[in-house]
């Protein structure tokens, strides 16, 4: 069972950390395309910090509510992915060739660009939920679990 | 010559692997384990793989810390079942024969950035000239990664997703 730090200064600074690695990661996520980075480190990011709001306020702490809600979404970044890469059959391509995404007003070229953007949405939703996943289960093994969690 | 940064950053990584593996203290063990990713990272960054070495810091030193000291509060932070026994005799006579084979061997791989190795020749030109045409997108990484090797990613993805799967139906009892 994870209880929550007692200690002011671990507290303070995850209060104030939480916000900046979720805002670095999404800048990593969508700036992925023009520097190092992209969905994968994204996503361990945004799940790394939900885990650090887990670790340092309890998991009954309202801070990691989000936590907790996102464990729904279990799956779905492998859906978006394949979903694309099935839109992309729809268009009349291979699976996962990105030129055939039927975007209306785009070049082969951007349409592919747009392709790597919504994937890697996928890979970091994937990614970040599964580090959640796995530390819930591995922090409550053998004990009875909220109807909640 | 560049090996000033170079032998000093090997020296560490022998050293934390070797420290993780010795330790009897399971969490000091993870700590030093947690430090070696981060040397990796370095050099990997170093090499001027800034993807792989992102990756390697926070996976490596971040994400698998946490798992490994999850487990370890669960069970037991004392490694008590394991006996070391010293090496037997054969690993002693026939590894650093060949560790001297490897060695020999590395002699004849292509030098690090050698535009003409076999690996340099087959297809990555072809990555590097096509793609910011091909998918508009600077990051060549990225663009082969999610674009010409999208099909690897997606497996890989849903090998990460069969992971947690795995994990919530071994560990969780109840589920509601």
């Amino acid at each position: 069972m994870i209880h929550p730090h007692d200690s002011l200064i671990v507290r303070t600074l995850g209060r104030l950390l939480i916000p900046l690695v979720q805002l670095f990661a999404v800048y990593i996520l969508f700036f992925g395309q023009y520097s190092p980075g992209g969905g994968f480190v994204a996503g361990v990011m945004l799940g790394a910090s939900l885990i650090f709001a887990i670790l340092v306020f309890g998991p009954d702490a309202p801070s990691s509510a989000l936590a907790k809600k996102v464990l729904h979404g279990d799956g779905l970044g492998l859906i978006i992915f394949a979903g694309v890469g099935g839109l992309c059959l729809i268009g009349g391509g291979q699976f996962l060739n990105y030129a055939n995404l039927e975007v209306p007003g785009l070049e082969p070229s951007a349409r592919r660009s747009l392709g790597i953007v919504l994937t890697q949405i996928g890979v970091a939703i994937d990614i970040g939920v599964t580090a959640v996943s796995i530390v819930f289960s591995l922090a409550f093994i053998g004990q009875e679990e909220d109807a909640d969690v | 010559m560049t090996y000033s940064f170079e032998l000093p950053l090997l020296a560490l990584l022998m050293i934390t692997a070797a420290g993780a593996i010795l330790v009897k203290d399971l969490i000091s063990a993870v700590f030093i384990l947690g430090s070696y990713s981060f040397f990796l990272a370095l050099v990997w960054a170093w090499l001027g793989a800034a993807d792989l070495a992102f990756v390697e810091a926070v996976v490596g030193a971040g994400l698998a810390t946490v798992f490994f000291l999850l487990t370890l509060f669960q069970t037991d932070p004392k490694d008590h079942t394991i006996r070391r026994t010293g090496p037997p005799l054969a690993a002693l006579l026939g590894l650093p024969p060949l560790g001297l084979l490897l060695l020999y061997a590395a002699n004849d791989l292509p030098a690090f950035g050698d535009p003409a190795s076999p690996a340099s020749m087959h297809i990555s030109p072809i990555y590097l000239e096509n793609s910011l045409q091909d998918t508009r997108t600077p990051n060549v990484v990225t663009s082969i990664i999610m674009d010409y090797r999208g099909f690897d990613t997606l497996i890989e993805t849903a090998v990460i997703f069969t992971a947690g799967i795995a994990c919530a139906a071994l560990l969780r009892r109840t589920r509601t």
